[in-house]
Protein backbone atom coordinates (compact mmCIF):
# COMPACT_ATOMS: atom_id res chain seq x y z
CA UNK A 1 0.00 0.00 0.00
CA UNK A 2 1.51 2.88 -0.78
CA UNK A 3 1.21 5.76 1.33
CA UNK A 4 -1.29 8.83 0.25
CA UNK A 5 0.06 11.16 3.52
CA UNK A 6 3.32 11.00 5.05
CA UNK A 7 4.31 12.77 8.38
CA UNK A 8 7.56 12.61 10.23
CA UNK A 9 8.47 14.48 13.30
CA UNK A 10 5.50 17.23 13.09
CA UNK A 11 5.84 19.85 15.04
CA UNK A 12 2.95 22.88 15.75
CA UNK A 13 4.19 26.18 17.81
CA UNK A 14 2.37 28.92 18.90
CA UNK A 15 4.08 31.62 20.61
CA UNK A 16 2.23 33.71 23.71
CA UNK A 17 3.42 36.05 25.93
CA UNK A 18 4.42 33.75 28.60
CA UNK A 19 7.31 31.93 26.03
CA UNK A 20 6.30 29.36 22.98
CA UNK A 21 3.56 26.24 23.29
CA UNK A 22 4.71 23.14 21.52
CA UNK A 23 0.59 22.31 20.93
CA UNK A 24 1.96 19.38 18.47
CA UNK A 25 5.57 17.86 19.41
CA UNK A 26 7.13 15.52 16.96
CA UNK A 27 4.07 13.41 15.70
CA UNK A 28 4.95 11.14 12.68
CA UNK A 29 2.15 8.54 11.19
CA UNK A 30 1.57 7.55 7.47
CA UNK A 31 -2.11 7.36 5.99
CA UNK A 32 -2.81 5.01 3.14
CA UNK A 33 -6.57 4.53 1.72
CA UNK A 34 -8.00 3.60 5.36
CA UNK A 35 -9.51 4.94 8.08
CA UNK A 36 -7.10 6.27 10.64
CA UNK A 37 -8.56 7.63 14.09
CA UNK A 38 -7.07 10.20 16.05
CA UNK A 39 -8.11 10.65 19.49
CA UNK A 40 -6.64 12.30 22.32
CA UNK A 41 -8.10 14.62 25.38
CA UNK A 42 -8.80 18.33 24.86
CA UNK A 43 -5.53 19.85 24.42
CA UNK A 44 -3.75 16.72 23.11
CA UNK A 45 -3.13 17.94 19.76
CA UNK A 46 -5.26 15.92 17.43
CA UNK A 47 -7.02 18.90 16.22
CA UNK A 48 -3.77 21.14 15.55
CA UNK A 49 -2.51 17.74 14.00
CA UNK A 50 -5.45 17.61 11.08
CA UNK A 51 -5.32 21.88 10.72
CA UNK A 52 -1.61 21.79 9.91
CA UNK A 53 -2.07 19.15 7.06
CA UNK A 54 -5.17 20.97 5.88
CA UNK A 55 -2.89 24.11 6.56
CA UNK A 56 -5.41 25.89 8.61
CA UNK A 57 -2.73 27.14 11.27
CA UNK A 58 -3.46 30.26 12.45
CA UNK A 59 -0.65 32.36 10.78
CA UNK A 60 1.24 33.17 14.14
CA UNK A 61 1.84 29.33 14.81
CA UNK A 62 5.08 28.14 13.51
CA UNK A 63 5.02 24.42 11.52
CA UNK A 64 8.31 22.29 11.04
CA UNK A 65 8.03 18.54 10.10
CA UNK A 66 11.10 16.58 8.64
CA UNK A 67 8.23 15.21 6.07
CA UNK A 68 4.84 16.19 5.59
CA UNK A 69 3.59 14.97 2.16
CA UNK A 70 0.62 14.26 0.40
CA UNK A 71 0.63 12.14 -2.61
CA UNK A 72 4.68 12.76 -2.68
CA UNK A 73 3.88 16.70 -2.92
CA UNK A 74 6.00 18.48 0.20
CA UNK A 75 2.95 20.81 2.03
CA UNK A 76 5.47 22.74 3.74
CA UNK A 77 7.26 23.38 0.14
CA UNK A 78 4.73 24.68 -2.22
CA UNK A 79 3.01 28.19 -2.25
CA UNK A 80 -0.11 29.52 -0.89
CA UNK A 81 -1.85 29.05 -3.96
CA UNK A 82 -1.23 25.97 -4.62
CA UNK A 83 -2.21 24.70 -1.19
CA UNK A 84 -5.32 26.14 -2.12
CA UNK A 85 -5.81 24.13 -4.87
CA UNK A 86 -5.32 21.07 -2.85
CA UNK A 87 -7.28 22.53 -0.41
CA UNK A 88 -11.31 21.42 -1.03
CA UNK A 89 -10.37 19.22 -3.89
CA UNK A 90 -7.63 16.54 -3.15
CA UNK A 91 -7.86 17.09 -0.02
CA UNK A 92 -11.24 17.64 2.10
CA UNK A 93 -12.12 19.08 6.31
CA UNK A 94 -15.66 18.12 7.93
CA UNK A 95 -15.63 20.51 10.86
CA UNK A 96 -17.71 19.72 14.25
CA UNK A 97 -20.47 21.89 14.13
CA UNK A 98 -22.43 22.79 10.98
CA UNK A 99 -23.85 25.75 12.47
CA UNK A 100 -20.80 27.28 12.73
CA UNK A 101 -18.56 26.20 9.67
CA UNK A 102 -21.19 27.07 7.10
CA UNK A 103 -22.32 29.84 5.40
CA UNK A 104 -25.04 31.45 7.03
CA UNK A 105 -26.01 33.69 4.33
CA UNK A 106 -25.71 31.45 1.74
CA UNK A 107 -28.47 28.93 0.48
CA UNK A 108 -26.76 24.83 1.07
CA UNK A 109 -26.64 24.74 -2.65
CA UNK A 110 -24.91 27.73 -4.03
CA UNK A 111 -22.28 26.44 -1.20
CA UNK A 112 -21.69 23.47 -2.92
CA UNK A 113 -21.84 24.74 -6.45
CA UNK A 114 -19.03 27.11 -5.25
CA UNK A 115 -16.66 24.55 -3.98
CA UNK A 116 -17.21 22.67 -7.53
CA UNK A 117 -16.83 25.59 -9.28
CA UNK A 118 -13.84 26.62 -7.57
CA UNK A 119 -11.75 23.34 -8.57
CA UNK A 120 -13.84 22.50 -11.83
CA UNK A 121 -14.25 23.93 -15.14
CA UNK A 122 -18.24 23.02 -15.13
CA UNK A 123 -21.55 25.12 -16.46
CA UNK A 124 -24.12 26.35 -13.87
CA UNK A 125 -26.50 23.67 -15.09
CA UNK A 126 -24.37 20.69 -14.84
CA UNK A 127 -22.95 21.88 -11.34
CA UNK A 128 -26.32 22.32 -9.76
CA UNK A 129 -27.13 18.49 -11.52
CA UNK A 130 -24.25 17.41 -9.72
CA UNK A 131 -24.75 18.87 -6.35
CA UNK A 132 -28.27 17.77 -6.49
CA UNK A 133 -26.86 14.10 -7.09
CA UNK A 134 -24.36 15.04 -4.72
CA UNK A 135 -27.22 15.81 -1.62
CA UNK A 136 -29.06 12.46 -2.79
CA UNK A 137 -26.06 10.27 -2.27
CA UNK A 138 -25.28 11.89 1.47
CA UNK A 139 -29.42 10.42 2.08
CA UNK A 140 -31.42 13.44 2.14
CA UNK A 141 -34.91 12.67 0.85
CA UNK A 142 -35.73 15.61 -0.97
CA UNK A 143 -32.18 17.40 -2.58
CA UNK A 144 -34.41 19.99 -4.52
CA UNK A 145 -36.13 21.71 -1.61
CA UNK A 146 -32.94 21.62 0.91
CA UNK A 147 -30.66 23.14 -2.04
CA UNK A 148 -32.76 26.01 -1.49
CA UNK A 149 -32.50 26.37 2.14
CA UNK A 150 -29.88 28.26 4.13
CA UNK A 151 -28.05 26.54 7.00
CA UNK A 152 -29.81 27.99 9.93
CA UNK A 153 -33.14 26.02 8.63
CA UNK A 154 -32.04 22.69 8.56
CA UNK A 155 -31.24 20.27 11.48
CA UNK A 156 -27.92 19.76 12.66
CA UNK A 157 -27.82 15.93 11.52
CA UNK A 158 -29.24 17.64 7.92
CA UNK A 159 -26.46 20.12 8.33
CA UNK A 160 -23.52 17.91 8.57
CA UNK A 161 -24.63 15.64 5.63
CA UNK A 162 -24.87 18.90 3.82
CA UNK A 163 -20.91 19.42 4.46
CA UNK A 164 -20.04 15.73 4.03
CA UNK A 165 -21.78 16.72 0.27
CA UNK A 166 -20.10 19.53 -0.30
CA UNK A 167 -16.76 18.18 0.90
CA UNK A 168 -16.96 14.94 -1.47
CA UNK A 169 -18.48 17.07 -4.44
CA UNK A 170 -14.89 17.70 -5.65
CA UNK A 171 -13.83 13.99 -5.07
CA UNK A 172 -10.92 14.22 -2.79
CA UNK A 173 -8.79 11.50 -2.32
CA UNK A 174 -8.00 12.27 1.40
CA UNK A 175 -10.65 13.50 3.91
CA UNK A 176 -10.12 14.89 7.21
CA UNK A 177 -12.99 14.79 9.74
CA UNK A 178 -12.62 16.71 13.12
CA UNK A 179 -15.20 15.50 15.64
CA UNK A 180 -18.13 15.14 12.72
CA UNK A 181 -20.54 13.90 15.23
CA UNK A 182 -20.10 15.61 18.62
CA UNK A 183 -22.87 17.99 18.09
CA UNK A 184 -25.19 15.48 17.22
CA UNK A 185 -27.69 13.37 18.72
CA UNK A 186 -26.77 9.71 19.27
CA UNK A 187 -29.15 8.24 16.70
CA UNK A 188 -28.44 10.69 14.31
CA UNK A 189 -24.46 10.58 14.68
CA UNK A 190 -24.70 6.88 13.78
CA UNK A 191 -26.81 7.94 10.70
CA UNK A 192 -24.20 10.45 9.53
CA UNK A 193 -21.11 7.97 10.52
CA UNK A 194 -22.92 5.60 7.97
CA UNK A 195 -22.97 7.64 4.96
CA UNK A 196 -19.16 8.80 5.67
CA UNK A 197 -18.31 4.77 6.11
CA UNK A 198 -19.76 3.88 2.69
CA UNK A 199 -18.73 6.98 0.34
CA UNK A 200 -15.30 6.72 2.20
CA UNK A 201 -15.00 3.23 1.12
CA UNK A 202 -17.06 3.69 -2.24
CA UNK A 203 -14.78 5.93 -2.90
CA UNK A 204 -11.34 4.80 -1.83
CA UNK A 205 -10.60 7.54 -0.03
CA UNK A 206 -7.92 8.02 3.50
CA UNK A 207 -9.77 9.20 6.08
CA UNK A 208 -8.40 10.32 9.55
CA UNK A 209 -10.87 10.23 11.96
CA UNK A 210 -10.36 13.16 14.92
CA UNK A 211 -11.99 12.41 18.16
CA UNK A 212 -12.00 12.53 21.53
CA UNK A 213 -14.49 9.60 21.97
CA UNK A 214 -12.01 5.96 22.19
CA UNK A 215 -15.27 4.24 22.15
CA UNK A 216 -16.75 5.12 19.11
CA UNK A 217 -13.41 5.72 16.67
CA UNK A 218 -12.14 2.00 17.33
CA UNK A 219 -15.93 1.03 16.14
CA UNK A 220 -15.59 3.30 13.36
CA UNK A 221 -12.23 3.37 12.02
CA UNK A 222 -9.34 0.41 10.72
CA UNK A 223 -6.26 2.04 12.89
CA UNK A 224 -6.23 4.12 15.95
CA UNK A 225 -3.70 7.00 17.00
CA UNK A 226 -3.71 8.12 20.69
CA UNK A 227 -2.19 11.03 21.61
CA UNK A 228 -1.78 12.73 24.69
CA UNK A 229 0.49 16.35 25.19
CA UNK A 230 0.86 16.79 21.84
CA UNK A 231 2.58 13.26 20.67
CA UNK A 232 1.99 9.99 19.50
CA UNK A 233 1.70 7.73 23.23
CA UNK A 234 0.05 4.47 21.17
CA UNK A 235 -0.74 3.20 17.60
CA UNK A 236 -2.62 0.21 17.37
CA UNK A 237 -4.75 -1.40 14.95
CA UNK A 238 -8.83 -0.83 16.21
CA UNK A 239 -9.47 -4.64 16.96
CA UNK A 240 -6.95 -4.72 19.39
CA UNK A 241 -7.90 -1.95 21.33
CA UNK A 242 -8.58 -4.32 24.06
CA UNK A 243 -4.64 -5.18 24.23
CA UNK A 244 -3.50 -1.87 24.81
CA UNK A 245 -0.06 -1.32 26.51
CA UNK A 246 -0.05 2.60 27.33
CA UNK A 247 -1.62 3.18 30.84
CA UNK A 248 -3.23 6.69 29.12
CA UNK A 249 -4.73 4.53 26.52
CA UNK A 250 -6.36 1.62 29.25
CA UNK A 251 -6.93 4.78 31.68
CA UNK A 252 -9.20 6.51 29.14
CA UNK A 253 -10.89 3.16 27.97
CA UNK A 254 -11.74 2.11 31.38
CA UNK A 255 -13.02 5.41 32.93
CA UNK A 256 -16.09 5.86 30.90
CA UNK A 257 -19.34 4.06 32.74
CA UNK A 258 -20.74 1.13 30.31
CA UNK A 259 -24.25 -0.26 30.62
CA UNK A 260 -24.25 -3.47 32.10
CA UNK A 261 -20.50 -3.38 33.56
CA UNK A 262 -20.69 -1.92 37.33
CA UNK A 263 -17.76 -0.01 38.48
CA UNK A 264 -18.67 2.42 41.59
CA UNK A 265 -16.24 4.99 41.88
CA UNK A 266 -15.01 4.69 38.59
CA UNK A 267 -11.59 4.18 38.08
CA UNK A 268 -9.83 8.10 37.19
CA UNK A 269 -6.79 8.32 35.02
CA UNK A 270 -3.63 8.84 37.29
CA UNK A 271 -1.67 11.03 34.91
CA UNK A 272 2.27 10.66 35.58
CA UNK A 273 4.67 13.12 34.36
CA UNK A 274 6.84 11.13 31.98
CA UNK A 275 3.48 10.43 29.76
CA UNK A 276 4.47 13.99 28.20
CA UNK A 277 8.13 13.60 28.51
CA UNK B 1 -40.54 5.74 51.27
CA UNK B 2 -41.69 9.54 50.70
CA UNK B 3 -41.38 11.52 47.73
CA UNK B 4 -39.36 14.24 47.20
CA UNK B 5 -40.69 15.69 43.98
CA UNK B 6 -44.08 15.20 42.15
CA UNK B 7 -44.90 16.31 38.47
CA UNK B 8 -48.42 15.87 37.34
CA UNK B 9 -49.36 16.99 34.37
CA UNK B 10 -47.08 19.61 33.73
CA UNK B 11 -46.83 21.65 30.28
CA UNK B 12 -44.77 24.36 29.16
CA UNK B 13 -45.14 25.97 26.28
CA UNK B 14 -42.62 28.61 24.78
CA UNK B 15 -44.69 31.02 22.73
CA UNK B 16 -47.40 28.73 20.60
CA UNK B 17 -44.25 25.73 20.78
CA UNK B 18 -45.54 22.78 23.67
CA UNK B 19 -42.02 22.08 25.19
CA UNK B 20 -43.48 19.87 27.64
CA UNK B 21 -47.31 18.15 27.00
CA UNK B 22 -48.59 16.63 30.20
CA UNK B 23 -45.12 15.08 31.60
CA UNK B 24 -45.83 13.39 34.75
CA UNK B 25 -42.93 12.51 37.55
CA UNK B 26 -42.26 11.23 40.74
CA UNK B 27 -38.71 10.96 42.61
CA UNK B 28 -38.75 9.17 45.50
CA UNK B 29 -36.74 10.86 49.07
CA UNK B 30 -32.95 9.69 49.04
CA UNK B 31 -33.07 8.22 44.87
CA UNK B 32 -31.42 9.24 41.98
CA UNK B 33 -33.32 9.51 39.27
CA UNK B 34 -32.79 10.29 35.53
CA UNK B 35 -33.93 11.44 32.34
CA UNK B 36 -32.72 10.77 29.07
CA UNK B 37 -33.51 11.89 25.75
CA UNK B 38 -32.39 13.54 22.48
CA UNK B 39 -32.28 17.07 22.08
CA UNK B 40 -35.71 18.73 22.20
CA UNK B 41 -36.85 16.44 23.92
CA UNK B 42 -37.49 18.40 26.80
CA UNK B 43 -35.82 16.73 29.75
CA UNK B 44 -33.82 19.92 30.35
CA UNK B 45 -37.10 22.10 30.17
CA UNK B 46 -38.55 20.02 32.99
CA UNK B 47 -35.47 20.13 34.89
CA UNK B 48 -35.75 24.37 34.35
CA UNK B 49 -39.27 24.36 35.43
CA UNK B 50 -38.89 22.28 38.38
CA UNK B 51 -35.94 25.17 39.47
CA UNK B 52 -38.66 27.93 38.10
CA UNK B 53 -36.45 29.11 35.72
CA UNK B 54 -39.44 27.89 32.33
CA UNK B 55 -42.79 29.49 33.22
CA UNK B 56 -45.53 26.53 33.88
CA UNK B 57 -48.81 27.04 31.54
CA UNK B 58 -50.32 24.01 33.83
CA UNK B 59 -49.87 20.98 35.52
CA UNK B 60 -48.60 20.81 39.00
CA UNK B 61 -44.91 20.28 40.65
CA UNK B 62 -44.77 19.58 44.48
CA UNK B 63 -41.27 19.69 46.52
CA UNK B 64 -41.15 17.75 49.50
CA UNK B 65 -44.70 17.59 50.21
CA UNK B 66 -45.11 21.78 49.49
CA UNK B 67 -47.14 22.62 45.59
CA UNK B 68 -45.41 25.34 44.25
CA UNK B 69 -46.71 28.36 42.76
CA UNK B 70 -45.49 30.81 40.34
CA UNK B 71 -42.59 32.05 42.42
CA UNK B 72 -40.50 29.57 44.66
CA UNK B 73 -39.16 31.70 48.01
CA UNK B 74 -36.26 31.68 49.67
CA UNK B 75 -36.97 28.14 51.57
CA UNK B 76 -37.07 26.70 47.89
CA UNK B 77 -33.70 27.39 46.81
CA UNK B 78 -32.46 26.34 50.63
CA UNK B 79 -34.06 22.71 49.47
CA UNK B 80 -33.04 22.81 45.64
CA UNK B 81 -30.65 23.86 43.91
CA UNK B 82 -28.94 23.34 40.50
CA UNK B 83 -25.93 22.49 38.67
CA UNK B 84 -25.43 23.39 35.13
CA UNK B 85 -23.77 22.03 31.99
CA UNK B 86 -21.48 24.59 30.94
CA UNK B 87 -19.01 25.18 33.36
CA UNK B 88 -17.72 28.00 31.73
CA UNK B 89 -20.70 30.06 31.26
CA UNK B 90 -22.27 28.97 34.86
CA UNK B 91 -19.77 30.93 37.01
CA UNK B 92 -19.20 34.61 36.70
CA UNK B 93 -16.02 35.73 35.52
CA UNK B 94 -15.28 38.63 37.59
CA UNK B 95 -16.11 36.68 40.99
CA UNK B 96 -13.49 34.93 43.09
CA UNK B 97 -14.68 31.33 44.02
CA UNK B 98 -14.77 33.07 47.16
CA UNK B 99 -16.99 35.69 45.94
CA UNK B 100 -18.91 33.11 44.27
CA UNK B 101 -19.57 31.15 47.27
CA UNK B 102 -20.59 33.85 49.65
CA UNK B 103 -23.55 34.77 47.45
CA UNK B 104 -25.87 32.31 48.23
CA UNK B 105 -25.05 32.84 51.92
CA UNK B 106 -25.55 36.43 52.40
CA UNK B 107 -28.94 35.56 50.14
CA UNK B 108 -29.65 33.37 53.07
CA UNK B 109 -28.24 35.30 56.15
CA UNK B 110 -25.72 32.45 56.99
CA UNK B 111 -23.32 33.86 59.64
CA UNK B 112 -20.67 31.09 59.70
CA UNK B 113 -19.67 31.90 55.50
CA UNK B 114 -15.79 31.73 56.92
CA UNK B 115 -16.46 27.99 57.55
CA UNK B 116 -18.98 26.89 55.57
CA UNK B 117 -16.65 28.15 52.52
CA UNK B 118 -14.01 26.19 53.54
CA UNK B 119 -15.68 23.16 54.48
CA UNK B 120 -17.68 22.84 50.63
CA UNK B 121 -13.95 23.48 48.67
CA UNK B 122 -12.62 20.55 50.99
CA UNK B 123 -15.85 18.41 50.04
CA UNK B 124 -15.31 19.09 46.49
CA UNK B 125 -11.32 18.11 46.39
CA UNK B 126 -10.21 21.80 45.61
CA UNK B 127 -8.41 22.80 48.58
CA UNK B 128 -8.10 26.31 50.26
CA UNK B 129 -5.69 27.27 47.51
CA UNK B 130 -8.63 27.80 45.19
CA UNK B 131 -10.39 29.94 47.49
CA UNK B 132 -9.05 33.61 45.46
CA UNK B 133 -8.92 32.14 41.96
CA UNK B 134 -11.36 33.69 39.39
CA UNK B 135 -12.93 31.22 36.89
CA UNK B 136 -10.24 31.55 34.12
CA UNK B 137 -7.79 30.26 36.33
CA UNK B 138 -9.53 27.21 36.75
CA UNK B 139 -9.83 23.65 34.33
CA UNK B 140 -13.20 22.62 33.04
CA UNK B 141 -13.40 19.89 36.01
CA UNK B 142 -12.37 22.18 38.42
CA UNK B 143 -14.96 25.03 37.43
CA UNK B 144 -17.75 21.97 38.12
CA UNK B 145 -16.47 21.15 41.40
CA UNK B 146 -16.89 25.12 42.15
CA UNK B 147 -20.22 25.08 40.59
CA UNK B 148 -20.87 21.77 42.76
CA UNK B 149 -19.44 23.32 46.45
CA UNK B 150 -22.00 26.86 45.44
CA UNK B 151 -24.85 24.13 45.29
CA UNK B 152 -23.56 22.01 48.29
CA UNK B 153 -23.13 24.91 50.26
CA UNK B 154 -26.99 25.90 51.61
CA UNK B 155 -27.26 21.72 52.55
CA UNK B 156 -29.97 21.02 49.64
CA UNK B 157 -31.99 17.97 49.87
CA UNK B 158 -32.36 17.91 46.22
CA UNK B 159 -30.01 18.59 43.31
CA UNK B 160 -31.19 19.24 40.00
CA UNK B 161 -28.19 18.29 37.43
CA UNK B 162 -28.67 19.54 34.12
CA UNK B 163 -25.62 17.28 32.08
CA UNK B 164 -22.72 17.97 34.63
CA UNK B 165 -20.39 16.04 33.21
CA UNK B 166 -20.98 16.75 28.99
CA UNK B 167 -18.81 19.47 28.46
CA UNK B 168 -15.83 17.56 29.95
CA UNK B 169 -13.54 15.47 29.03
CA UNK B 170 -13.65 11.33 29.67
CA UNK B 171 -11.33 11.28 32.37
CA UNK B 172 -12.46 14.12 34.50
CA UNK B 173 -15.95 12.99 33.70
CA UNK B 174 -15.44 9.82 36.08
CA UNK B 175 -13.64 12.18 38.90
CA UNK B 176 -17.06 14.60 38.89
CA UNK B 177 -19.43 11.50 38.67
CA UNK B 178 -17.32 9.86 41.51
CA UNK B 179 -17.71 12.93 43.20
CA UNK B 180 -21.14 13.43 43.08
CA UNK B 181 -21.80 9.67 44.02
CA UNK B 182 -19.82 10.17 47.20
CA UNK B 183 -21.40 13.79 47.85
CA UNK B 184 -25.18 11.90 47.42
CA UNK B 185 -23.94 9.12 49.70
CA UNK B 186 -22.17 11.36 52.58
CA UNK B 187 -25.43 13.99 52.89
CA UNK B 188 -28.12 11.24 51.63
CA UNK B 189 -29.34 14.21 48.80
CA UNK B 190 -32.19 13.31 46.48
CA UNK B 191 -30.68 13.60 42.54
CA UNK B 192 -32.92 14.44 39.41
CA UNK B 193 -30.52 14.16 36.91
CA UNK B 194 -30.44 14.86 32.98
CA UNK B 195 -28.25 13.82 30.58
CA UNK B 196 -28.06 12.42 26.34
CA UNK B 197 -25.97 9.38 27.13
CA UNK B 198 -27.79 5.86 28.29
CA UNK B 199 -24.38 4.94 30.06
CA UNK B 200 -24.02 7.41 32.16
CA UNK B 201 -27.60 7.51 34.06
CA UNK B 202 -27.63 3.72 34.30
CA UNK B 203 -24.68 4.38 35.80
CA UNK B 204 -25.53 6.94 38.35
CA UNK B 205 -29.30 6.63 38.35
CA UNK B 206 -31.71 3.78 40.17
CA UNK B 207 -34.88 4.53 37.89
CA UNK B 208 -35.03 6.74 34.73
CA UNK B 209 -37.46 8.00 32.05
CA UNK B 210 -36.81 8.47 28.52
CA UNK B 211 -38.47 11.86 26.86
CA UNK B 212 -39.46 12.49 23.25
CA UNK B 213 -40.82 15.48 21.84
CA UNK B 214 -41.80 16.42 25.18
CA UNK B 215 -43.55 13.28 25.87
CA UNK B 216 -42.15 10.58 28.11
CA UNK B 217 -41.64 7.56 26.43
CA UNK B 218 -41.05 5.01 28.91
CA UNK B 219 -40.04 4.73 32.73
CA UNK B 220 -37.47 2.16 34.16
CA UNK B 221 -35.25 0.85 36.74
CA UNK B 222 -31.48 0.89 35.69
CA UNK B 223 -31.51 -2.63 36.24
CA UNK B 224 -34.06 -3.11 33.34
CA UNK B 225 -32.28 -1.28 31.04
CA UNK B 226 -29.04 -3.07 31.38
CA UNK B 227 -30.96 -6.41 30.86
CA UNK B 228 -32.39 -4.99 27.54
CA UNK B 229 -35.86 -5.21 29.47
CA UNK B 230 -37.59 -2.06 27.04
CA UNK B 231 -41.03 -1.85 25.88
CA UNK B 232 -40.11 1.07 23.30
CA UNK B 233 -38.52 0.81 20.08
CA UNK B 234 -37.31 4.55 20.91
CA UNK B 235 -35.66 3.66 23.81
CA UNK B 236 -34.62 0.54 21.98
CA UNK B 237 -33.00 2.52 19.16
CA UNK B 238 -30.97 4.67 22.02
CA UNK B 239 -29.61 1.30 23.22
CA UNK B 240 -28.03 0.39 20.40
CA UNK B 241 -26.92 3.31 19.48
CA UNK B 242 -25.03 4.14 22.37
CA UNK B 243 -22.81 1.02 21.74
CA UNK B 244 -21.15 2.39 19.15
CA UNK B 245 -21.05 2.49 15.31
CA UNK B 246 -21.80 -1.05 13.63
CA UNK B 247 -20.45 -1.75 9.62
CA UNK B 248 -23.23 -3.09 7.62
Amino acid sequence: MSALLDVEDLRVTFPTRTGLIEAVRGVSFSLGRERLGIVGESGSGKSQTGRAIMGLTPPQARISARKLAFDGIDLLGISPRERRSLRGNRIAMILQDPKYSLDPVMSIGRQIVETLRTHEKVSKAEARERALAMLEAVQIRDPKRVFDLHPHEVSGGMGQRAMIAMMLIAGPEMMIADEPTSALDVTVQLDVLGILDRLVSERGMGLIFISHDLRLVSSFCDRVIVMYAGKVVEQLKASELGQAQHPYTRGLLNCMPRIGFERHPLPVLDRKPEWAA
Amino acid sequence: MTSAITVDGLEVIFDRFRALKGVSLEVRSGESFGLVGESGSGKSTLLRAIAGLASVASGSITVNGKTLGARRDKAFYREVQMVFQDPYGSLHPRQTVDRLLQEPLAIHGFADGEKRIERALDEVGLGNGFRFRYAHQLSGGQRQRVAIARALILEPSILLLDEPTSALDASVQAEVLNLLEEVRRRRKLTFLMVSHDLAIVTHMCERLMVMQGGEAVENLTAAQLVAHRVTEDYTRNLLRASEGFVRV
